[in-house]
């Protein structure tokens, strides 16, 4: 049997749903499994990358600084890297607050907004420890090389599966019409 | 307040096709106009507030804050940046201490850019309320702005003298030059009103079509459309009322040939209309002239004025039985799309100037669905010549398939930038010589606007003419010390983002990517793929509706087509793809409103 493909995954500015569609690929993780190895990724909870990996899933776009050394990571460490979901590919619904100047973003989140209540010394959170916002969400390739990118909200796992299978087995797959037809 | 809108829609029957003119009314009384109005205007015109608001938000002329007692008006044009408009800009900006887009606290003066203002052979140029300041210097500069501080009217803001002949005119009374260094059958001075017009009404419309076949003139406004098969297509199309547009609303930047010829042959232009509805079969004419160019506004109502008296316009015209014909003014206000037909016929009819879908074609269904003819200034002032010496005597001039003369507005490096004109057929290298550019100093030269070429010095021997270098008349000449991507590329596609009317995706879309893909190489972080890649996202562009979205990507493509070096020097070599992500500008933002020193 060939060797295993060392797959890595990561969720940055997204909702995790991502990785959800993930595992409602169901019963084919088992097969998943006998081809694969996973590597750094919040499904086995692998903190750091421990060697080189063959393919990186990236759920979410950047919106702050920890998501593009995030990114940058798995770019160096993945010799195919894949963009999984509307935010990777475009930002998605993080990108909403792109034509909002950043400052009113936060002001409203921490000091003007109807419902901040507790903030009674008006502060914004600005520990060294939190990573800085970027001025705006930016989508994965607008920050590193992308190869490839799974459309969806999130991508249906049926698609999910087919291209993983695909990818890890090097084999052209037929993938139905609906499976990426969404409206 | 009420009561003097009340007055305004009055004045126009409370009309809601001419919604513009109610608009340009409230703005010239106030300065600005409320949006509080808006549920008010549409209300009285029968119109939802949208409908108001579309209008009202569209141009860049109309403000719906207050824009000062004095409205300062800056050209942005490329041409204005190679004659200094930096230090201009910067000295408004010191001596009123406002940036642009701002008022002063005391809301006495507006600070504003806009795009060019057809002064392109006196720049930098500028507007205030509706006076034009050409040849600012820092100097200058502070000059006016003294003035204004003492509260000095515009009207009396002058440097030294007026411009040359109408110029000086008791109706125009503007600093503004002519600059015309080259004149032909068009330009002659020695025009005789209506003469033509006399001739023309004992030939039978037919005939008139003929003879403007026989001329084989083409649209002078760029598209090149044969103009006596327009005439016709009118002629034989049903309405019960047709209409003749002249469109002056000459916004591509580098052209200001209109401008001259409003100012000094603006009964040639009249007549030309009259001729056009004579041929027709229209009963009104509109003359649509750009916002920038309100400086005439009296001076041109005047002549329809006396138009009128010497039986020119009104009815049975020169005695003719059943040749009715007026002239009514239109000003836009301020929309670089207004030039294109079909916006222009929709500004007209007071609404956001977006081109229609075509077809059907003006002719057939143009002004309030009515067959229209919409022409260039140059056109219906060549048609007078065609009328009075006939086609066979115009097909003397140019070429083959070029025939006559093009008035060309010539700027940028070149020692007598104006206006010239000449028979088609001329070569660049021509063109060079006769401005007084030399050869070895011009790295390039602009044909045809923006939407234009950018060509090399290998092609200066193409001839202008629709079978080579189509144009509209503008040349912009560009010396070897300019920066041709930084100063002229990347000014002409921030020129089309700024001017898109936002109806087709690609138009709204593409040249905004193709900016941030020229910026992305101007900081160095750019590679190979990314030239690919602008010629490949430029394609989608042919998609648009108009010819402004169609041409949007020219100065892209046609500056890569012939200055690929310019780029390859500035592109990273061994890198096959870079993001040109800059972490640092990313973070600047959030780390300036948490307080925080960011460590990256």
């Amino acid at each position: 049997m060939a060797e295993k493909k060392i797959i890595a995954t990561t969720s940055l500015a997204g909702c995790f749903g991502c990785h959800m569609s993930l595992l409602d690929i169901d019963e084919r993780m088992l097969d998943l499994i006998e081809v694969v190895e996973f590597n750094k990724s919040p499904i086995n909870d692998i903190k750091k990358f421990t060697r080189k990996c063959d393919i990186g899933l990236i759920e979410g776009g950047c919106c702050n600084s920890e998501n593009v050394h995030v990114l940058k990571l798995f770019r160096e460490s993945c010799k195919i890297l894949v963009a999984v979901g509307e935010c990777a590919i475009m930002g998605g619904l993080p990108a909403m607050r792109n034509g909002i100047p950043l400052k009113e973003c936060i002001d409203e989140a921490y000091l003007n907004g109807i419902t901040v209540h507790a903030n009674v010394n008006k502060t914004v959170p600005n520990d060294p420890e939190l990573p800085v916002l970027l001025d705006k969400v930016y989508p994965c390739s607008a920050v590193v090389k992308i190869d490839y990118s799974i459309p969806g909200c999130p991508p249906h796992a049926d698609l999910l599966w087919a291209t993983l299978y695909a990818l890890v087995t090097g084999k052209e797959t037929e993938i139905p019409y609906e499976v990426f037809k969404y409206d | 307040m009420k009561a003097s809108i009340e007055n305004i829609l009055r004045k126009y029957q409370h009309d809601s096709t001419r919604l513009m003119d109610i608009l340009l009314d409230i703005q010239d009384e106030l300065g600005y106009i409320p949006e509080a109005y808006v549920p008010h205007i549409a209300e009285l015109l029968g119109l939802s507030d949208a409908d108001v608001e579309q209008t009202l938000s569209f141009y860049h002329f109309f403000s719906t804050r207050p824009t000062g007692k004095y409205r300062i008006y800056l050209n942005n044009s490329v041409v204005a940046y190679m004659m200094g408009r930096s230090e201009v800009a910067a000295a408004f900006e010191e001596a009123l201490g406002i940036k642009f887009g701002q008022v002063t606290p005391d809301g006495r003066v507006g600070l504003f850019e806009t795009s060019c203002i057809g002064m392109n052979d006196q720049e930098p140029a500028a507007i205030i309320n509706n006076v034009i300041f050409p040849c600012l210097t820092p100097f200058r500069v502070r000059e006016i702005v003294r003035d204004i501080k003492e509260n000095k009217p515009v009207e009396e803001m002058i440097n030294y003298q007026y411009g040359e002949g109408q110029n000086a005119s008791e109706m125009v009374r503007s600093m503004v030059s002519n600059n015309i260094r080259k004149v032909g059958p068009v330009l002659d001075p020695h025009y005789k009103v209506g003469e033509a017009l006399k001739k023309v009404i004992s030939m039978s419309p037919e005939e008139v079509i003929e003879e403007i076949k026989k001329s084989n003139i083409r649209g002078r406004g760029g598209a090149g459309f044969p103009t006596g098969l327009k005439w016709e297509f009118c002629r034989k199309a049903h309405g019960e009322k047709k209409y003749i547009f002249c469109n002056a609303d000459e916004g591509e930047p580098g052209t200001f040939k209109d401008r001259v010829i409003l100012t000094e042959l603006p009964r040639l232009l009249l007549e030309g209309m009259i001729i056009a509805g004579y041929a027709v079969g229209a009963t009104e004419g509109i003359l649509y002239v750009r916002y920038e160019y309100r400086y005439l506004k009296k001076y041109l109502e005047e002549i329809l004025e006396n138009a009128r008296k010497k039986n020119y316009l009104g009815k049975s015209i020169l005695g003719k039985e059943g040749f009715d014909f007026d002239i009514r003014i239109q000003f836009g206000a301020g929309a670089y799309v207004c030039g294109e037909e079909s916006a222009l016929i929709e500004s007209a009819e007071g609404k956001r100037g977006e081109p229609r879908d075509r077809p059907p074609f003006p002719v057939e269904k143009g002004y309030l669905g009515m067959p229209t003819v919409v022409n260039n200034v140059e056109t219906f002032c060549s048609v007078v010549k065609i009328i009075l010496n006939g086609g066979e005597w115009y097909k003397s001039f140019g070429t083959e398939q070029s025939t006559g003369t093009k008035l060309l507005s010539i700027s940028g490096d070149c020692r007598y930038p104006g206006v010239y004109e000449v028979a088609w057929g001329f070569s660049v290298n021509d063109i060079l010589d006769m401005v007084g550019a030399s050869k070895n100093q011009v790295q390039a030269v602009q044909v045809g606007g923006p939407s234009g070429s950018l060509i090399e010095p290998d092609e200066f021997n193409r001839i202008l003419g629709y079978e080579d270098l189509s144009t509209g008349g503008s040349l912009i000449i560009f010396g070897h010390h300019r920066d041709l991507i930084r100063e002229v590329v990347l000014n002409f596609t921030n020129f089309f983002i700024d001017e898109s009317c936002g109806s087709c995706s690609t138009c709204r879309i593409v040249p905004v990517l193709l900016r941030n893909k020229i910026e992305k190489i101007l900081n160095a972080r750019g590679v190979e793929k990314d030239l690919d890649e602008m010629l490949e996202w430029a394609k989608l562009l042919k998609a648009s509706r108009c010819g402004l979205g169609q041409t949007a990507g020219n100065p892209v493509v046609t500056s890569i087509k012939n200055f690929r070096h310019l780029y390859e020097r500035m592109i990273q070599k061994n890198k096959e793809y870079d993001a040109g992500f800059d972490l640092q500008a990313a973070i600047r933002d959030g780390a300036e409103a948490t307080g925080r020193i960011p460590i990256v």
